[in-house]
C-alpha cells in the first residue's frame, strides 16, 4: 500500500503541469477573487440637475460628493440633458432635485429627490442608488436633529432604459456576450489541435497549402455557424427574457460578426499553441472562461478593481463587446457612441489573426 | 492438471463475436505460441485468460483456479506483460522493480536481492537510475519481462512482447523465455512474427475468433506442405479467403 | 535525386539521428531497414521537410531541404507512419480533397492511380475510418500519388496491415517503380527490405551499412552454419561454449552458428553429440540480411 502511495507522489512531482495546477492555481485564484470580489464602487461619475441650487440641495450634493462613492461629472442645465448623458455613457446615475427643494423641505416638511440609474449597467446602478439612498437618509437624520422638526426626505428611484426594473437587464447581456465567445473560441481552439493529434496535420503541411489558407479555411465555416448561434442567442434574449431591441438590427449583426471573428481568432490562436485537443480545451476553458467572467465587468464592476486588473480586463474582447450589446439593445445607440469599442475589437481581430499566422508552424517542431 | 485450460471460451461485443468457443489446454513447462492476424481475437482471448475481461460464455482455468469466479486469485499466480509496456515511464529502472515488488507483496529484502539479480542479468546496473522512458526499446521489453516474473509465477502471459524490437534484442528476449521454461514456467506468447512460432513447442492459429490449427510447428508445416511457419500461415490465410470470406 | 550529407538530429536526452549520409538515384526503390526507435520516422520527417535537422544538409531534386522546402513539398508524395487521412470523410472525399490541395482533380489523374484505386472504387462512399488496414493503406497511397510526385516517401507502410495486403502493397510499389518513380520506404521487416534495390540498415540513429540486399548478405565475413537438434535452448547454450564460435542465435527452426575460424562440420557435430544432443543437423548456409544486421549491431556496440 505504502509503496503505491510513494509511486503516486513520484508521478505527481515529476509532472510539471500537475504541479502548476496544484499550487499555482489556488494561489492565483485566491488573489484574483480577493481583489475582484469587491462590490464597492468609488468615484462613480454622476450628473446633478439642481434647478434651484439652494443651500439644502447644495449641502446634500456635497455630502454625496464627499462620500467617495460619487464624482460629480456634470451639472446639468435642463432636464432634457439627462438622457443624452446616459446615452453617451458619461454618467452612471443622475441626481435630480425638484425646483423648490429647499423651500419644500423647510415649509412643507417633505421633499423628493430623483435618483436615476443607468440600466445599461444595472449592478452598478443598483449599488449606486443604494449608496445614495443611504446618504440621503443620513442627511435627513442630521437635518432632523438640527431643526428639531421631522421632515420626510424621500428618494424616488428610476432606472433609465428599464423603467419596469426587469431583472434580465442585469445578466442577460453579459451572459450572451460570454456564451457567444466561449462557444466560438472553444470550437476553433480544438480544430488545429485535433489535426495535430490525429496526424493529419503532417500531410496538410507537406501540401502546397499556405498557412493563411489553412487558418482562414478553418475559421470561415465556424464563423458561419457562430453567426447562427449568435442569432439564436439574441432572439432568445429578446423573446424569452424580454430584452428590448432599441437599436439598429444591422449594426447589431455587424458587431456580432466582428465579435465572433475575434473570438474565433482567439480560439485559433490557442489552437496553434496547443499540442493536442485536451491542452486546447484546458487553455480555452481556463484562459478564457475565468478571466471573462471575472474581469470583463459582466458580474463585478470594473471600476472597483485594482488598476492592474482593470488593465488586464482591457485585453479581453468581452469587456469591449458588453457595452456594445447593451448599448444597442438597451439604449438604442449607434456607432457614434460605440466607435471606440468597435475599433478596438477590429484591432483585436487583426492582431489575433496575425499572431496566429506568425505562430502557425509550418513544420512539426 | 494443465496450467491453462479454456473450454468453449466465447466473447461477444454486441453483434460481433470476437472469440468463438475457444478450446485449448497448455501443458506444464510448455512454451505455447498463440498466433493469428491482427483482429483475429488473440488479445481478447488473452485478456479473458488473465481475468481482465469477463467472457460471454464458456470457462477458463488457470493454475487450477476458475478465472471468472476468482480473477484476483489468478492474478497473484500469473505474470502478465502487455504489448504497451507495463513500466512506468517516469520512474527509474530501480523504482519500477521496487514498485512491482511491492505490488506483488514481496518483502523488502527479497526485492532488494531480486533487483540486484535483474540488474546484473540484463546488464542494467549502470542505468539503474535512468528513467524508463529513456531506455531503448529492447531493454524496456526485457525489463518489463523481468518485472512480470518478479514474484516467480508459474504461468506467464506475454502479449506481443517483441513487436518492433530489433532482431538482436528479439532473440535475447526469447532466450529469457527459454530460460524461464527450463525452470518449469509455463508461458503463453502471442506474436505476429511467424519465425518466432518456431521457438514454441506448440502453436495455435486463430482466425475470426476461432482456432483453425493447433499443433507443433513441425507437424503444421508438414500438414500444409510448407517450409516455414510463415508459409504455413500464409497458406492458411489464403485457404480461409478462398473458402468464402472477403477480407473487407 | 536525393542526397543527405551528415545529417543529425537530437531531442532532449536522445540523439535520434547521427551523421546520416546517403544518396538515392532517380527511379530507385530504396529501403531504410531498422527496428522501432532506430530513427526512421525522424529521418522521413526531415526528408518531408517537416522537421529541421540540427546539422548537416540534404537535397531533393537539386533543392535544399531547409531553404527550398516549399518547392520540395510540391514534388514529394508523403505517407506518414500512422494513418493520417480524415477518418470521418469518405474515400472519395479524401481523395478529392488531396487532389484539390495540389491543384488537380481526381478525374484528371485517374489513369495515373487507376491500378491502386481500382480496388478502392467499390468503397468510394465508405468513411475512411471504417476501412480495413490494407484498404486504408491503399487509400493513403492514392492520396500521396494523386499529384504525380517525383519522389515518394513511405514511412512504414506495412505496419498494422495483414500479410496478404502487405504483399499486394509491395507489388504496387514495384509497378510504380517501373514507371520511373523514385521511392523511399522504411520498414522493420527484413523480407520486405530485401525487395528494394538498395537498403540502408539503421540502428539507433546510425547507418550500419548501405548496399544492395544481396551484397549485404554476402558481405557477411564469417563462415555460417545452420544447426539443429532436439531442443533449441540447450543447443544454443552449448554452442556458445564451443571454442570457435563467434556468435550463435536462434533463427526459427535452426540456430545460426557463426565461427571465428573455419571448422569442419564433423567437428561441430562431434562436439554436440558429445554433449548429448540427438538428431543433430549441421550444414553451411549463405548469410541473410538479418545475419548481417545482427553482426553489424554487435560490432557497433
Amino acid at each position: 500500500m505504502f509503496f503505491f502511495i510513494r509511486k503516486e507522489f513520484l508521478h505527481i512531482l515529476r509532472d510539471r503541469r500537475t504541479l502548476m495546477i496544484l499550487f499555482g492555481m489556488p494561489v492565483a485564484q485566491v488573489l484574483l477573487f480577493g481583489f475582484v470580489l469587491n462590490n464597492e464602487i468609488k468615484d462613480a461619475p454622476i450628473a446633478v440637475f439642481d434647478p434651484a441650487g439652494d443651500e439644502t440641495s447644495v449641502a446634500l450634493t456635497n455630502k454625496l460628493a464627499a462620500s467617495g462613492y460619487f464624482h460629480i461629472e456634470t451639472r446639468l442645465r435642463d432636464a432634457g440633458a439627462i438622457e443624452p448623458e446616459f446615452r453617451k455613457g458619461h454618467i452612471k446615475m443622475a441626481l435630480v432635485f425638484p425646483p423648490d427643494f429647499g423651500r419644500a423641505l423647510a415649509h412643507e416638511g417633505r421633499a423628493t429627490v430623483q435618483l436615476i440609474g443607468d440600466a445599461g449597467d444595472p449592478n452598478t446602478a443598483s449599488a449606486l442608488i443604494n449608496y445614495a439612498q443611504a446618504i440621503i437618509a443620513d442627511y435627513q437624520m442630521a437635518y432632523n436633529q438640527r431643526t428639531g422638526a421631522p421632515v420626510g426626505l424621500t428618494a424616488g428611484t428610476r432606472m433609465q432604459y428599464n423603467p419596469e426594473q426587469k431583472a434580465v437587464f442585469n445578466f442577460v447581456p453579459g451572459v450572451m456576450t460570454m456564451i457567444l465567445m466561449l462557444i466560438a473560441a472553444m470550437m476553433t481552439s480544438i480544430t488545429l489541435a485535433r489535426e495535430k493529434e490525429l496526424g493529419t496535420m503532417e500531410v496538410l503541411l507537406v501540401s502546397p497549402l499556405r498557412p493563411i489558407q489553412i487558418l482562414l479555411g478553418k475559421t470561415i465555416p465556424y464563423l458561419f455557424l457562430s453567426m447562427i448561434n449568435a442569432v439564436v442567442v439574441v432572439l432568445l434574449g429578446i423573446f424569452v427574457f424580454g430584452m428590448p431591441m432599441r437599436g439598429s438590427v444591422a449594426l447589431l449583426t455587424a458587431e456580432c460578426f466582428l465579435y465572433m471573428f475575434v473570438s474565433l481568432a482567439l480560439g485559433i490562436f490557442i489552437s496553434t499553441r496547443a499540442k493536442d485537443q485536451m491542452t486546447a480545451m484546458f487553455f480555452s476553458a481556463l484562459g478564457l472562461l475565468m478571466p471573462t467572467m471575472l474581469l470583463s465587468g459582466f458580474i463585478f464592476p470594473r471600476e472597483s478593481m485594482p488598476w492592474v486588473l482593470q488593465k488586464i480586463g482591457m485585453a479581453i474582447p468581452a469587456t469591449w463587446f458588453n457595452p456594445i450589446i447593451k448599448g444597442i439593445m438597451i439604449k438604442g445607440v449607434g456607432l457614434e457612441v460605440l466607435a471606440t469599442q468597435t475599433i478596438v475589437l477590429g484591432g483585436m481581430a487583426v492582431f489575433l489573426l496575425a499572431l496566429s499566422l506568425k505562430n502557425f508552424k509550418d513544420r512539426l517542431q | 492438471m494443465s496450467p491453462i485450460i479454456a473450454r468453449d471460451l466465447t466473447k461477444t461485443f454486441g453483434a460481433f463475436k470476437a472469440v468463438d468457443r475457444l478450446n485449448l489446454e497448455v501443458r506444464q513447462g510448455e512454451i505455447f505460441g498463440f498466433l493469428g492476424a491482427n483482429g483475429a481475437g488473440k488479445t481478447t482471448a488473452l485478456r479473458m485468460l488473465t481475468g481482465l475481461l469477463t467472457p460471454s460464455a464458456g470457462a477458463a482455468e488457470v493454475a487450477g483456479i476458475d478465472v471468472f469466479r476468482h480473477p484476483n486469485r489468478v492474478k497473484q499466480r500469473i505474470g502478465y506483460m502487455s504489448q504497451k509496456f507495463s513500466l512506468y515511464e517516469d520512474l527509474t529502472v530501480r523504482e519500477n522493480i521496487r514498485l512491482y515488488g511491492g505490488i506483488y507483496g514481496l518483502k523488502p529484502a527479497v526485492i532488494r536481492s531480486k533487483t540486484e539479480r535483474i540488474l546484473q542479468e540484463l546488464e542494467l546496473t549502470d542505468h539503474q537510475h535512468t528513467l524508463a522512458r529513456a531506455l531503448p526499446l529492447g531493454w524496456k521489453q526485457k525489463l518489463a519481462f523481468s518485472t512480470a516474473m518478479l514474484h516467480d509465477p508459474a504461468i506467464v502471459f506475454l502479449d506481443e512482447p517483441t513487436s518492433g524490437v530489433d532482431p538482436l534484442t528479439r532473440r535475447q528476449f526469447w532466450e529469457l523465455i527459454y530460460a524461464a521454461a527450463a525452470r518449469g514456467v509455463t508461458l503463453m506468447v502471442t506474436t505476429h512474427y511467424m519465425e518466432e512460432a518456431e521457438y514454441c513447442m506448440r502453436v495455435s492459429i486463430m482466425a475470426e475468433g476461432r482456432i483453425v490449427a493447433l499443433d507443433t510447428p513441425g507437424r503444421l508445416k508438414a500438414r500444409f506442405n510448407a517450409q516455414t511457419m510463415d508459409e504455413t500461415f500464409r497458406k492458411i490465410a489464403e485457404w480461409g479467403l478462398r473458402s468464402g470470406d472477403m477480407g473487407d | 535525386m536525393l542526397s543527405l550529407h551528415r545529417l543529425s538530429k537530437s531531442y532532449p536526452g536522445v540523439s535520434a539521428l547521427q551523421d546520416i549520409s546517403l544518396e538515392v538515384r532517380a527511379g530507385e526503390l530504396f529501403g531504410i531497414l531498422g527496428p522501432d526507435g532506430a530513427g526512421k520516422t525522424t529521418l522521413f520527417r526531415i526528408l518531408a521537410t517537416l522537421l529541421l535537422p540540427d546539422s548537416g544538409s540534404g537535397r531533393i531534386d537539386g533543392l535544399d531541404l531547409v531553404r527550398d522546402y516549399r518547392a520540395i513539398r510540391r514534388r514529394i508524395g508523403y505517407m506518414p507512419g500512422k494513418f493520417s487521412l480524415y477518418q470521418d470523410l469518405s474515400v472519395g472525399e479524401n481523395l478529392e480533397f488531396f487532389a484539390r490541395v495540389f491543384g488537380v482533380t481526381v478525374a484528371q489523374r485517374y489513369d495515373w492511380i487507376r491500378d491502386i484505386y481500382a480496388q478502392l472504387e467499390p468503397f468510394r462512399t465508405r468513411r475512411a475510418g471504417a476501412l480495413s488496414g490494407g484498404m486504408k493503406q491503399k487509400l493513403a497511397l492514392s492520396c500521396a500519388l494523386i499529384h504525380q510526385p517525383q519522389i515518394l516517401l513511405l514511412d512504414e507502410p506495412g505496419t498494422g496491415v495483414d500479410p496478404v495486403s502487405r504483399q499486394e502493397f509491395w507489388d504496387l510499389l514495384l509497378r510504380l517503380k517501373a514507371t520511373g518513380m523514385t521511392i523511399l520506404v522504411s520498414t522493420p521487416n527484413m523480407d520486405e527490405a530485401a525487395k528494394c534495390d538498395r537498403i540502408a540498415l539503421l540502428q539507433r540513429g546510425r547507418i550500419l551499412a548501405l548496399d544492395v540486399p544481396d551484397a549485404l548478405a554476402t558481405a557477411y565475413p564469417l563462415p555460417l552454419y545452420a544447426v539443429r537438434a532436439e531442443a533449441m535452448y540447450p543447443l544454443i547454450r552449448d554452442l556458445r561454449g564451443f571454442g570457435p564460435t563467434a556468435r550463435c542465435y536462434a533463427f526459427g527452426e535452426y540456430a545460426h552458428l557463426a565461427l571465428q575460424t573455419p571448422t569442419p562440420e564433423s567437428a561441430i557435430r562431434y562436439f554436440l553429440e558429445s554433449k548429448g544432443h540427438r538428431d543433430v543437423e549441421v550444414f553451411p548456409i549463405p548469410a541473410t540480411i538479418e545475419d548481417s544486421f545482427i553482426h553489424l549491431m554487435e560490432q557497433s556496440v
